[in-house]
């Protein structure tokens, strides 16, 4: 019997190794769950979640969704662009209006670094944090390591390589974080433009060399080119990005070993991967998808059992 | 904290025996039964069963299913710890089947309703038994009765029935513990 060490998730700074071992053990019955022909159980028939979207989000809002149907939550959902954000309403206004109609539970994905956090001190009600702007998206990063570990065995140990736009990349923080506190080496890889500075001092080493990069590593995390984040140019266009830090079947074909291949989606295909490298049988693209609805059920019953 | 004995482990062997017989009775060659172990304490009681109605009775197969109820109790949230799972293991569907329930105690009913709520992922049964090793009489929140039971006990709400397996606890033994 034990319990998160958290009351909300809103991102893998605040967990600890044992927390993240319990989420990917009440995962796996979970999973064993939503692969009957019956998915649905009915645990949390008497919580309801509001989804509040202040960002477009398609996956990860599905894969909310249907975590919380499977799991008989009632569910409600918001988002930003047909709401009165837009008629100026202030985040804690919005969200305490949410949480007069009684609501438990609030997963939210927020533009800004933090809002989570910021919500989490001033209403009363369990927060996951889906995404908040470049800081942190925990659950991405829970559910790519679940991955990991369900394709190797063990994320411990492992050489774990993230490429593209760590600068923007909230997935990057979160899987940094995640695979450090699982005892994995991380290097980031991608134009030194999109790498902050003084990444070393999350205890990861930098590469600007694709090839050796993946020579190096047993897991390449592809990360999205996020244009929409990109208020200047920080590669001269998207050919020579591909040239230097696409994934291709001929790269991965000339190493010498299997690698495994993740991405958090969506893909730009022949942008960061090609269509025939995220097909083939070294990736595990759609494993992930599965696997984000266990860990999403997984994190929802394990913080809707402390609410009080 | 003390503790008596309630069944030895030579009155277990002989409670296992009746019951399995108890079970061919009504269940003959088993070809349409499925017997199913609640988790996490009913499983090595289930498991008991099987061998003894394969290797005495010579059973040729038994649909053998572990059922984990903790998320279809009644109490989520109405506790202050979180519970973990166990593993449910049923390779089969129950459809049309008669299923038998196996659990080591039963005592307020509730694990056996959340038990008949879970059994609805894999089917709809033909029919459902229960079958324990104790019956805590006069204690049950539901009406909910035992088809075979092992020995019934009369135990006020402070005490507690402790059932232990030989592969689980190093010997087969049943105490009743009173605070």
């Amino acid at each position: 019997m034990s319990e998160l060490s958290v009351n909300h998730l809103l991102g893998i700074k605040y967990l600890n190794e044992k927390d993240i071992k319990l989420i990917f053990e009440t995962a796996d019955h979970f999973k064993e769950v939503i692969n009957r022909s019956i998915k649905k159980v009915p645990t949390l028939r008497d919580v309801t979640i509001a989804n509040i979207f202040f960002e477009n989000s398609t996956r990860t809002k599905l894969s909310f969704e249907l975590a919380e149907k499977r799991l008989s939550a009632d569910v409600v959902n918001f988002s930003a662009s047909q709401s009165s954000v837009k008629k100026g309403e202030t985040l804690i206004d919005t969200v305490n209006n949410i949480l007069s109609m009684k609501v438990d539970m609030v997963v939210m994905r927020h533009p800004n670094p933090g809002a989570g956090i910021f919500l989490a001190r001033h209403v009363n009600a369990s927060i996951v944090n889906a995404g908040d702007g470049a800081h942190e998206h925990p659950t991405q990063a829970l559910l790519d390591s679940y991955s990991i570990r369900e394709k190797l065995g063990d994320v411990g140990g492992k050489n774990v390589v993230i490429v593209g736009d760590i600068l923007h990349s909230r997935v990057a923080l979160s899987n940094i974080f995640a695979l450090k506190l699982q005892g994995a080496q991380v290097k980031v890889c991608g134009p030194r433009t999109l790498i902050p500075k003084h990444i070393e001092s999350l205890g990861v080493t930098v590469e600007t060399d694709l090839r050796k990069a993946l020579e190096w590593c047993d897991v390449a995390n592809m990360l999205r080119v996020q244009r929409e984040r990109m208020d200047i140019s920080y590669f001269p266009s998207t050919r020579e990005y591909t040239q230097q830090f696409g994934l291709n079947k001929q790269l991965l074909n000339s190493l010498d070993k299997s690698i495994v291949v993740m991405h958090p989606g969506p893909i730009n295909r022949g942008v960061e991967i090609t269509s025939d490298v995220a097909d083939s049988n070294q990736s595990i693209i759609l494993e992930q998808v599965e696997n984000g609805v266990a860990i999403r059920m997984a994190v929802l019953y394990l913080l809707a059992s402390k609410i009080k | 904290m003390s503790q008596k004995v309630l069944l030895t482990s030579k009155e277990i062997h002989i409670i296992l025996h009746r019951l399995a017989c108890q079970l061919l009775e009504n269940h003959l060659d088993f070809s349409n039964t499925a017997l199913i172990g609640i988790q996490p304490r009913g499983v090595f009681l289930a498991e008991r069963l099987a061998k003894i109605l394969k290797e005495e009775y010579k059973i040729k197969h038994i649909a053998l299913g572990f059922l984990d109820i903790t998320f279809f109790r009644d109490d989520f949230g109405r506790l202050d710890r979180t519970l973990t799972a166990n593993t449910t293991e049923m390779n089969f569907l129950v459809e049309d089947k008669k299923v038998v329930f196996i659990d080591d105690v039963l005592y307020t009913g509730r694990s056996i309703r959340a038990a008949l709520t879970a059994i609805q992922s894999f089917g709809r049964p033909a029919g459902i038994e229960l079958l324990t090793l104790i019956d805590r009489r006069f204690s049950r929140h539901l009406p909910i009765q035992p088809n075979y039971r092992g020995r019934q006990v009369d135990a006020i709400n402070e005490e507690k029935v402790k059932v232990m397996w030989k592969e689980n606890d190093g010997k087969d033994i049943v105490y009743l513990v009173s605070k």
